[in-house]
């Protein structure tokens, strides 16, 4: 069919394309029929009263109700939004900090290495979807954790320390904060399995000639920490950073997901389920964009 | 050998006259980091591994034991009855088969399509191809609960372009059956698929095209080339990735509430254990009554540990498929 030798070549693209094209037809297919209309659906339903019939729905046209209600009528979301927000920001960063300490600690040489990054893998496994939200309202160790709280409530070294702090008068609002993530130091630690392996990884593959060169030039380890592990697995922080952020909005207990859920399934309302995930979808998307925007300007690519 | 060891104690002061203290200085250095590092981990890794110690401990107690002040970790009264009650309670016999069929053939399709697709993406130039790899990202960072409404409806009233409506006269309800989750895997739309396609698709990117071109060459087609020359390579990254799926399919919560309610699974019947529990002491009671917080916990305690100890053991052997795979992955965007 093709005797000219260009047309031969174009050929075999084509049939390339066509392979790959066959290659990723699945996804295609799926994100079409599954992802797209769905997506545009819901978006459509957030704007309707859905009447739900015995064999039929019906949604019927009724502007933006839907989204005054949840801001303004609804006594919960708003307050969950903030809440979930905040919550998601400073657990990312903190997660992002531990993340790369253990992972410091990880790369040196010592006996245990293996056990100790299989312990911290560990809760990437247990620690995923129902269990989750078992494990965070347990009320056993909540009041436990309560009892043992109020009993030795001067003992405590993070107590002492907030106050010693506080009456000394430093940024308070901060500090609570920060005492609010040693606090629950255990929930930042099992969201951080995969995000420390990606970082360990990343640590592994700067040659050791770049810190020996550094230290014969009189550069201390604080420094080289500063100018060449840094800069050298910086694109990481992205991955790590978005993937961390995308994990946390997506954690079955989280609030304002739970309200999404009860809001579709107990009151069968769904077109404010629909507006309300969009609202908090929306957000989620505009906050990854921008942070990554930032983060991605510090970013220093090697090669 | 004593002496000889008084030889090096010798030396090693000697050595550290020669250098002005620095020797001395430099080794308590080394030793103390080590110990502060060796506090620190410890400490760390106790508190993970703690709340499975004590659900371990408290499944083995009384209901007595549980009120005793005195019994912190190891029981007085030591039982296997807890085990009996939450696995009637769970019908653990018949959601862990479930379970593991289920989770095992969603996975396998699910990786099945995703190594596919990633493969695609690695490896084949085509017209738009940017723009569908966009389309994997957004994958990633919808959230399911987002579309899980529409989703919802969709199965309710399940068609395919009006061509069954066509035959049948009406549209099916595919609510409360499993096929709808299997369709959605065969698209490439289930559980945190689209982060497996990005796995495997940098994992391909990674291999040399030396192997593959040399298969053109002597004439090798593009499915088998694929089979053969490009599968046996990836071996590692579709084993982590079959081994996530699986894992993540079984402790899976919203997928199984959503598409399987009508199926006991592990997962669905671990969350609803509490509420079993009442209606099962109610049943031999006769009388409604309210259960202890800390009895219904225990029960909650012994029914966790009986749905993780299959991951736990999957873990001990397959560690290292599931760390490695992601150090292999992550590094490159």
């Amino acid at each position: 069919m093709m005797k000219k030798n260009a047309k031969k070549l174009a050929g075999l693209q084509k049939r390339k394309a066509i392979a790959g094209y066959l290659f990723i037809s699945p996804f295609i297919i799926g994100f079409l029929a599954f992802m797209v209309k769905p997506f545009f659906q819901s978006l459509y339903m957030s704007f309707c009263d859905v009447q739900l019939g015995s064999s039929v729905f019906e949604p019927i046209w009724q502007g933006i109700t839907n989204y005054k209600f949840a801001f303004t009528v609804d006594p919960e979301y708003t307050r969950l939004l903030v809440e979930e927000i905040t919550r998601m920001m400073i657990y990312s960063l903190a997660i992002m900090v531990f993340s790369f300490f253990v992972a410091l600690i990880l790369n040196q040489e010592f006996k245990g290495r293996a056990l100790v990054r299989a312990v911290f893998f560990l809760p990437v496994i247990l620690s995923s979807g129902v269990i989750l939200g078992l494990e965070s309202d347990n009320q056993l160790m909540a009041t436990l954790a309560q009892q043992i709280e109020t009993t030795t409530s001067n003992i405590s070294i993070t107590d002492a320390l907030e106050q010693v702090l506080t009456t000394a008068g430093v940024g308070t609002r901060a500090f609570e904060e920060v005492f609010e993530i040693i606090d629950n130091i255990y929930d930042v630690a099992i969201a951080s399995g995969i995000q420390i392996i990606i970082f360990l990884s990343g640590l592994q593959t700067i040659s050791k000639s770049m810190y020996e060169a550094a230290e014969i030039e009189g550069c201390t380890k604080w420094e080289s920490l500063w100018k060449i592990t840094f800069p050298m697995i910086s694109s990481l922080f992205l991955v790590n950073w978005i993937y961390t952020v995308i994990d946390f909005c997506m954690r079955s207990d989280n609030g304002v997901i739970e309200k999404i859920q009860k809001v579709m399934i107990d009151q069968m309302n769904y077109g404010l389920a629909s507006a309300m995930s969009w609202v908090y979808f929306l957000i989620v998307l505009a906050f990854v964009g921008i942070t990554s925007g930032i983060i991605s300007k510090g970013v220093y690519y090697y090669e | 050998m004593s002496k000889a060891k008084v030889k090096t104690f010798e030396n090693f002061w000697e050595r550290n006259k020669a250098s002005g203290g620095y020797l001395l200085k430099k080794r308590l250095m080394t030793y103390g980091i080590s110990f502060v590092r060796f506090i620190l981990l410890f400490g760390m890794c106790f508190m993970i591994l703690q709340p499975i110690l004590n659900k371990i401990s408290v499944s083995f107690m009384t209901e007595q034991d549980l009120y005793n002040p005195i019994v912190i970790s190891i029981p007085e009264h030591f039982t296997t009855e807890n085990y009996k009650l939450a696995a009637e309670l769970m019908n653990y016999k018949k959601a862990i088969v479930n379970s593991f069929v289920i989770s095992l053939t969603i996975a396998i399709v699910q990786i099945a399509v995703c190594t596919l697709v990633g493969y695609g993406f690695a490896r084949f130039d085509f017209p738009l191809k940017k723009f569908w790899f966009i389309c994997v990202i957004l994958v990633i960072l919808i959230p399911p609960q987002t579309i899980s409404s529409s989703l919802h409806l969709h199965f309710k009233f399940f068609d395919i372009l009006g061509l069954i409506k066509l035959i049948r006269g009406d549209t099916i309800n595919l609510r409360g059956s499993i096929i709808p989750y299997y369709l959605l895997s065969l698209g490439c739309m289930g559980l945190k698929n689209g982060l497996y396609i990005y796995m495997i698709r940098q994992f391909f990117r990674n291999i040399p095209s030396d192997m593959e071109e040399a298969a053109y060459v002597d004439g090798c087609g593009t499915l088998k080339t694929f089979v053969q020359i490009m599968l046996p390579e990836a071996k590692p990254i579709i084993t982590s990735c079959f081994l996530f799926a699986f894992v993540w399919q079984w402790t899976d919560g919203f997928y199984a509430k959503m598409f399987m309610s009508g199926t006991t699974l592990v997962s669905t019947s671990l969350a609803r254990i509490v509420d079993s529990l009442g209606a099962f002491i109610q049943r031999i009671t006769g009388v409604k009554t309210t259960i202890s917080i800390a009895y219904s916990n225990c029960i909650l305690a012994t029914g966790t540990l009986m749905i993780i100890v299959p991951l736990i053991i999957l873990y001990l052997f397959a560690q290292r498929q599931f760390v490695e795979s992601i150090s292999s992955t992550g590094i490159k965007m």
